[in-house]
């Protein structure tokens, strides 16, 4: 039976696909999670009635919140990806071999489930043996560590449900302190364009501004979210996402991606004036 | 007695759902004709803000459904008499003091009771006897009463009607309450409990005895905050040895007489729901405690109270429940962290003082917030750690009852400098953090032994409060 999928973006706005199935539909401890089959966006991932990623679109996400790092940071050896139950930040990840271990924190293990059961695509990536999977809170697993990650990964659901304490300054600080000293952390950053994404944005920017001395905001077109125009932030304690880009390296990894390029990298720093106000106010 | 009962509650569902036509007050009639105020509380609020009636029984005087729920109350907490209130624990205290002693007959108290003990005795004309609760110098907070002392002030004072305990102290430490009690009672003296902070002594395991189970005539017991009901609204509860009827008289002279039915209904609910399922309630409240409690302690320079702390006398007991922390090896003071906290972290908690902070664990805590006040914590030592101070020296010093309070605090009073005050009878409370004890209450001499030692806890960085100075450079004394 086809319906309407529908998720309100604003009390005024909402998106609505259209979905052939209902593949998968429980309530975790955390959140409701439910997968559907769609003709447009095939396989759709929502928790508590908010996409996550679809299967159309999410390379864009995914591709983004880990290749600019990489191609800045010439040695990545360890990793901590927070959030992501998915696998698509892992499945990224996994294509560079100098990688030695990459550590997965996820407070939901039944969204490790149903994703590793129903989106093949990006839980693929939990196939290599680089990844431990640690079913924990993010905070909880992070606090006792200090100065062993090159790469923080935090790809977190909205501020609301669970994912809240990922976006909270105690929680930025215990990654800078869980950091090496040229460590890099990214960030799912919001959105600017609807009052509730974009007031998220703004809180997020200040409380990272006040633990890390760099943070940057780059830019992504990601169709299904709330406005499409999505942000990460790029924070780190030394390297710069611009003036450290170094090119010719990540290029002559030879790896083959859809959205990312060195040349957008570029680019998606570039801001719109309004989101400039909005992280300078 | 059926504890799934809550007559209250169920009165006001019966009435709203029969939309009687109200003729009466309160004036906004049900939320209508306030709809800002509607729109901000609901419309399920507004419409049970209602008033006194034949059918709602009255608070003043009950016959009916409030009576029943007193009972019900009563009963849940093993007393022989309960009554609602409204006007806060403050209201219970001043109930009890009431009942108990007269113009110019004595209290026995700890000296550090809180201030609203005191007042009550402006009000009545009563005179304390004030005991030493011991302190520890480490920790920087009072502790219970030793019961040797009760004991002394006891014999030295045949005539005292009453003995006043805090079960337990803001921070969880309990005296040995069924001791006092039984040495109170033969020397015929009530005894009265401070339960501000103890209403899940009564439900909970493991945790330190409640005023009524061990024996304890009256007790004050803040339902608002274990307890789970509405902010204001309170318990003060009777043993058998205590008029009911009495109590009521005193109760009604200060109480209002339209008591709020939001108030009434939520210690009514709140009962039910702490009688039905406070076992489990407080066995999770532990849960949480005691994991925050393994989770700070193991960051480093954070000492969280533990029952570690019990030591049979001026620790007779400790509430697991409390989170109360010391930051003294940290080199921040409590409330340095109550601010970072609030300020930064977006983490609002109870109570700072000089070297502890007291974080509030209860029926409605997540386990996401405590993961992020410990994670907090680690980012505080990370980022704010400093050398730690000398720690200030405390000395108790016996304060001499002049005047009672009330005579104090009606006479003609003038300011004096601190330094001229030696001699003096103070018109005003002074107190010092740490340890959060009275140096003055209205009615006692001023020592130049006194003002030394204000001299000096200013010097060591000490917070003076009480003064209508609030620097505490000049003092009200009698003229």
């Amino acid at each position: 039976m086809a319906f309407w999928f529908s998720e309100s973006h604003t009390d005024n706005v909402k998106l609505e696909i259209m979905v052939d199935e209902q593949l998968y539909s429980q309530q975790s401890d955390y959140q409701k999670i439910d997968i559907f089959q769609s003709r447009e966006f095939g396989r759709i991932l929502t928790l508590d009635d908010v996409i996550v990623l679809t299967e159309k679109d999410e390379f864009i996400y995914h591709e983004m919140i880990v290749h600019p790092a990489m191609a800045v940071h010439p040695n990545v050896k360890r990793v901590l990806v927070v959030g992501a139950g998915d696998g698509g930040a892992l499945r990224e990840l996994s294509r560079y071999p100098h990688i030695e271990s990459i550590d997965l924190v996820e407070i939901d293990g039944m969204l490790v489930d149903a994703c590793r059961q129903y989106l093949p695509s990006t839980a693929v990536g939990y196939d290599d043996p680089r990844i431990t999977v640690h079913i924990q809170d993010g905070l909880k697993f992070i606090r006792r560590l200090s100065d062993i990650y090159d790469l923080i990964i935090v790809d977190s659901t909205d501020p609301f449900g669970p994912g809240e304490v990922l976006f909270t300054k105690e929680f930025f600080g215990n990654c800078y302190k869980a950091l090496r000293e040229d460590g890099i952390m990214i960030n799912q950053h919001e959105s600017p364009f609807y009052s509730y994404e974009a007031n998220a944005m703004k809180r997020t920017h200040r409380r990272i501004r006040e633990s890390f001395p760099i943070h940057q905001v780059y830019q992504a077109h990601i169709p299904s979210y709330p406005s499409g125009h999505w942000l990460f932030g790029f924070n780190s304690i030394t390297f710069d996402p611009l003036k450290d880009l170094d090119g010719e390296r990540w290029n002559a990894l030879g790896i083959k991606t859809r959205y990312y390029n060195t040349d957008l990298h570029v680019g998606a720093f570039y801001l719109p004036n309004y989101v400039k106000d909005m992280l300078e106010g | 007695m059926d504890q799934r009962r809550a007559p209250v509650y169920e009165a006001l569902e019966v009435m709203r759902q029969d939309k009687l036509v109200p003729f009466d007050v309160p004036g906004h009639k049900r939320g209508r004709g306030n709809k800002e105020l509607m729109d901000f509380l609901g419309e399920r609020c507004m419409s049970v803000d209602v008033n006194s009636t034949k059918y709602l029984d009255s608070l003043g005087h009950p016959t009916g459904i409030i009576k029943e729920g007193e009972e019900l109350a009563a009963e849940a907490f093993g007393a022989a008499s309960a009554f609602f209130m409204v006007g806060g624990t403050t209201a219970s205290i001043q109930a009890m003091i009431f009942s108990t002693v007269r113009k110019g007959e004595k209290l026995i108290v700890p000296r550090n009771v809180h201030q609203s003990i005191v007042n009550a005795l402006v009000i009545c004309g009563a005179v304390p006897v004030y005991i030493n609760p011991q302190t520890s110098e480490r920790l920087g907070i009072a502790l219970g009463m030793s019961v040797m002392d009760v004991v002394n002030t006891i014999r030295e004072n045949p005539d005292a009607k009453a003995v006043f305990v805090n079960n337990p102290t803001y921070y969880g430490i309990c005296s040995n309450l069924r001791e006092i009690v039984s040495c109170a009672h033969a020397h015929g003296m009530k005894v009265l409990c401070d339960e501000a902070h103890g209403a899940h002594f009564y439900f909970g395991r493991g945790l330190p005895v409640s005023g009524m189970a061990a024996g304890a005539d009256m007790a004050a017991v803040s339902m608002h905050k274990s307890g789970g009901s509405l902010t204001q609204s309170s318990f003060l509860l009777c043993g058998p040895g205590v008029n009911p009827d009495h109590v009521r008289q005193m109760i009604n002279l200060t109480q209002t007489t339209s008591a709020s039915y939001l108030l009434i209904s939520s210690l009514d609910i709140s009962r039910r729901s702490l009688a039905l399922n406070g076992e489990q309630i407080f066995e999770k409240v532990k849960q949480y405690a005691a994991y925050a409690r393994d989770e700070i302690s193991e960051i480093g320079d954070y000492y969280v109270y533990s029952d570690a702390l019990i030591n049979g006398d001026t620790i007779f007991d400790f509430d697991t429940t409390k989170l109360s922390v010391n930051t003294y090896d940290l080199g921040l003071a409590g409330i340095e962290v109550h601010d970072i906290l609030h300020d930064e972290y977006d983490i609002q908690i109870e109570f700072g003082d000089l070297s502890n902070f007291l974080a509030y664990i209860s029926i409605g805590d997540r386990t996401k917030n405590i993961e992020r006040l410990i994670g907090a914590l680690y980012e505080i030592r990370r980022r704010y750690k400093r050398p730690k101070n000398e720690l200030p020296r405390y000395e108790y010093l016996a304060p001499q009852v002049v005047m009672t309070p009330q005579e104090a605090f009606y006479a003609e009073k003038r300011s004096l400098p601190l330094s001229e005050a030696a001699g003096h009878i103070s018109g005003e409370s002074l107190m010092t953090y740490p340890p959060g004890i009275p140096l003055l209450a209205p009615g006692e001499k001023i020592t130049q032994e006194i003002v030394d030692f204000i001299n000096s806890s200013r010097e060591k960085g000490c917070v003076l409060t009480g003064t209508r100075d609030i620097t505490a450079q000049t003092i009200q004394v009698m003229v």
